[in-house]
């Protein structure tokens, strides 16, 4: 059994893992960080994106000891405190969501589209790059308001 | 998913030796092509030899008339070289069409080129541009090395180090992505270069990638959409599946290949 350490939302961590385990099922079901969500287990649908070493992956499709020495943000590690990270909050503002399922991977992989794009995102751009994540309820309407809002309050 | 131990070596040299001692491991790359075929159990290797702490593998050059694109290269860094953007247009746009952005950060040119899936998009470029496949014994051109679906001309303890490609400005890929899964309907690569004029089509053949000969000796006399405008390319050999019926992708063999002459033409 591989030994993995890693740092989780700023905190170290260790363990002896089986080699089979997902990144997801490490998170989830060792540290119990049950944020981050397994949608398709296909690497289709994104509800499982975090951030490792600061890119967004889809963790049902890496091992956890693929993440060993990595720095990892799950949607547990944005907020400060009690006050969320401003997509967090365009999220809330915007109503991007109606079952939430597929909410925290959409919020990982919208900071992440920050990070490669910068803060002022047009509508083609959002809905381009939210290729990677399937939201069942809403249509996406508001998700893509929710990351344009989101976007510019990151700057 | 079947039980497998996990090895990380620093070295090629070392990634070889693993890879010849035991014929049941297989290499992890970017992973998006291999894990998800763990999990269906349709793969079962006894061993997976991660390619990621082989620094030396990852990265694009472009030196003089060549560019190399390291083997764990990974889609995105790809897409982002600017150097690339200013050598090979054609060759730079290919990664934006792969999966989604996570994915993109994820999977690598040698995975793809390695795996040879029938509907990829990276065979097409390589096989259109006349590619060089290096690996850790030897260089292959692009014309052997893509054998079928999902096989190609490596040996069992071969790992692929890099891909070069001859600097071609004329060039474009079109590509009928099938809307779910991303991947290739049909793709069309076509390329006008030192070696003459290719064109190779992804998606289509049920034995992968391969080349269109009739509009080759077309556009060697004339470089126009309109050369190949009544050349048909026969169904004969094409796939059949639920997504489209073997003359359909005949068609957008001949759609595409028309569309990619226009934009290489233009420049």
């Amino acid at each position: 059994m591989p030994a993995v350490s890693m740092t989780v939302n700023g905190k170290a961590v260790t363990a002896d893992v089986d080699s089979r385990t997902l990144l997801v099922q490490y998170l989830r079901e060792n540290l119990r960080l049950t944020g981050t969500h397994v949608g398709c287990d296909t690497s289709q649908c994104g509800a499982c994106v975090v951030h490792v070493d600061g890119k967004a992956r889809k963790s049902c499709t890496m091992f956890a000891w693929q993440a060993e020495g990595a720095k990892v943000t799950t949607i547990e590690g944005l907020a400060k405190g009690t006050e969320l990270h401003p997509m967090q909050a365009a999220f809330r503002e915007h109503h991007g969501l109606q079952c939430g399922y597929c909410t925290p991977g959409m919020i990982m992989a919208a900071i992440d589209m920050v990070n490669r794009k910068g803060n002022d995102l047009d509508e083609t751009t959002i809905r381009h790059e939210l290729d990677g994540n399937l939201c069942r309820c809403t249509g996406y309407h508001n998700i893509v308001k929710a990351i344009a809002a989101g976007a510019r309050a990151m700057a | 998913m079947y039980a497998f131990n996990v090895e990380r070596p620093a070295t090629l040299k070392d990634a070889v030796a693993l890879l010849g001692k035991d014929s049941e491991a297989k290499l992890l790359a970017g992973g998006h092509s291999l894990i998800p075929v763990m999990k269906l159990r349709l793969a079962n290797p006894s061993m997976l030899i991660d390619l990621s702490k082989i620094a030396e593998l990852s990265g694009v050059k472009v030196e003089g008339d060549t560019v190399t694109i390291g083997a764990t290269t990974t889609h995105q860094m790809v897409a982002n070289s600017k150097e690339l953007l200013a050598a090979m247009p054609a060759l730079a746009a290919v990664p934006a069409s792969i999966g989604d952005p996570h994915v993109r950060q994820a999977g690598t040119i040698g995975g793809s080129v390695a795996n040879n899936d029938p509907n990829a998009d990276y065979p097409a470029a390589c096989l259109a541009l006349g590619a060089t496949i290096i690996t850790s014994k030897r260089k292959i051109e692009a014309d052997a090395y893509f054998k079928g679906m999902f096989e190609t001309a490596l040996g069992a303890d071969e790992i692929i180090t890099a891909i070069s490609f001859p600097v071609t400005k004329t060039a474009n890929y079109q590509k009928f992505k099938h809307p779910a899964s991303g991947f290739a309907l049909v793709g069309v690569f076509v390329a006008k270069g030192k070696s003459g004029v290719r064109v190779a089509v992804t998606g289509a053949g049920a034995n992968g990638v391969f080349r269109v000969k009739a509009f080759e000796d077309a556009l060697s006399k004339d470089f126009s959409a309109k050369a190949i405008e009544n050349i048909k390319v026969p169904a004969d050999g094409l796939n059949t599946d639920i997504h489209a019926p073997a003359d359909y992708r005949a068609h957008l063999i001949g759609v595409l290949a028309k569309r990619a002459v226009m934009a290489a033409a233009k420049g």
